[in-house]
């Protein structure tokens, strides 16, 4: 019987186990006439080794329920409990998408009324409209909603203040059922501004949106503004404008917003 | 499908994406979405046909998905075309396993390869259905990554995989 050649794949099936007998002792004459090729080879079985004795350990790691899950049947697609929840949530988003393009082209309307006039304003946001697009882009986050949370609240504190370069600190809402999530820095029309953001119970999300840039305005009482599904009670006091933002009802904003005013005012 | 058979081989699923990928919360999403893709295809599953095959097929094809979706467009340039610089390699030691650094060293197409025959013990002609290549294919991926993987672990710093930006 004629020998084939022994090729390069032959060798590696060798390593593998996967050669038939009668070629393996081929393989073991070539070896052993070779030692480099039998060094090669057996630094090949060498990475078998380690690699097994490297990842088998994750054979027996606890599964991840959602994996078990999935694994055990296919995801349902209409699930009855969840699925109304993910449609509020889409709903939630598409409206979100529509009243930034509607702000945004309300906004660019109004800056091309005023272009004429002074370029200045025209750049200008109003207080309430900014207080609500930064509402409804970050309140629907459910992940990332803040950049730092409430329980680092010093450092949260610390850094807006030292950024707006004024003392800025939450309100304590927790009486009404509002508790701090956290806050995070925005850019507002001319430099940096804050923005608080509270939850109840069931979720109901609220900002706070605190700007230091209206300097010539004066104290104004609360105004009331509404923007598509968002209501905003925003008020200048001092140097800072205030605007709080939530899909709630006016009265109970109103309720908040009092209660967030008379704590700044005492502070 | 009896509703075990896809739990039977979803440890071997975790280990091999844990091994191929390497950053753990990766390798379980990719696992996630194999699972998805696998129960959307379920009809395609021929009964008697080998199931973890066919999963690692699914699992690989998401893979070369994902792999094709970069921000930048690339091109992989092979060894031979350039002398490409190589890594640092001052804080290799500071990895948390050499074997997998050197792992995450290799072409993308040749881990794969030497994690199904090497960790999974598949057959080359399986290596080659799951991944819809030829069996040639197969035996020369094998043999230039382990070689490859040799050198790594050896020291010898062979040059990189690097891509070039177009």
């Amino acid at each position: 019987m004629t020998k084939l050649p022994l090729s390069e794949a032959d060798l590696q099936a060798w390593v593998d186990g996967q050669l038939p007998e009668s070629r393996r002792a081929e393989v073991d004459a070539y070896l052993a006439a070779r030692p480099g090729e039998a060094e090669r080879l057996s630094a090949y079985r060498a990475q078998r080794d380690a690699l097994r004795q490297h990842f088998d350990p994750l054979l027996d790691e606890t599964l991840p329920a959602r994996l078990r899950q999935l694994a055990e049947k296919p995801p349902i697609a209409v699930d009855p409990q969840k699925r109304p929840l993910l449609e509020r949530w889409s709903l939630q988003r598409i409206a979100a998408g529509l009243l930034i393009a509607l702000l945004g082209g309300a906004a660019g309307w109004l800056g091309h009324g005023q272009y004429q006039g002074d370029e200045r304003v025209a750049q200008m946001t109003p207080l309430p409209r900014q207080a609500a697009i930064a509402h409804v882009v970050y309140s629907p986050d459910v992940r990332r909603p803040v950049e730092v949370t409430a329980d680092q609240e010093d450092q949260l504190v610390k850094w807006l203040s030292k950024r707006l370069g004024t003392p800025v600190s939450p309100p304590k809402l927790g009486a009404l059922g509002y508790e701090l999530i956290g806050g995070r820095l925005l850019p507002g029309n001319t430099g940096p501004v804050a923005q608080f953001m509270y939850h109840d119970g069931s979720g109901q999300r609220l900002t706070l949106y605190v700007s230091t840039e209206d300097t010539v305005s004066r104290d104004t009482g609360f105004r009331f503004a509404k923007e598509g599904p968002v209501n905003v009670f925003y008020w200048v006091d001092g140097k800072f404008g205030y605007a709080l933002s939530a899909g709630i009802d006016k009265g109970e904003l109103a309720r908040v917003a009092t209660a967030v005013y008379d704590q700044l005012e005492h502070k | 499908m009896d509703s075990g058979a896809i739990l039977t081989e979803l440890p071997r699923l975790r280990r091999y994406a844990r091994a191929l990928v390497r950053d753990r919360a990766a390798a379980d999403d990719l696992v996630q979405d194999t699972l998805e893709r696998a129960w959307s295809r379920v009809a395609q599953w021929r009964p008697g046909s080998d199931l973890r095959a066919w999963l690692f097929g699914i699992m690989h094809n998401l893979r070369v998905d994902q792999l094709r979706r970069p921000g930048l467009n690339t091109v992989p340039i092979d060894d031979e075309d350039l002398a490409v610089p190589i890594r640092a390699t001052q804080g290799d030691r500071l990895e948390l396993s050499d074997l997998e650094s050197a792992l995450a060293r290799l072409p993308e197409e040749q881990r794969g390869v030497l994690l199904l025959v090497a960790l999974e013990d598949m057959t080359y002609d399986q290596v080659a259905g799951a991944l819809g290549i030829p069996v040639g294919t197969v035996m020369s991926r094998l043999a230039r990554g382990r070689e490859r993987l040799r050198l790594i672990l050896e020291g010898s710093s062979p040059s990189v995989n690097l891509r070039v930006v177009r």
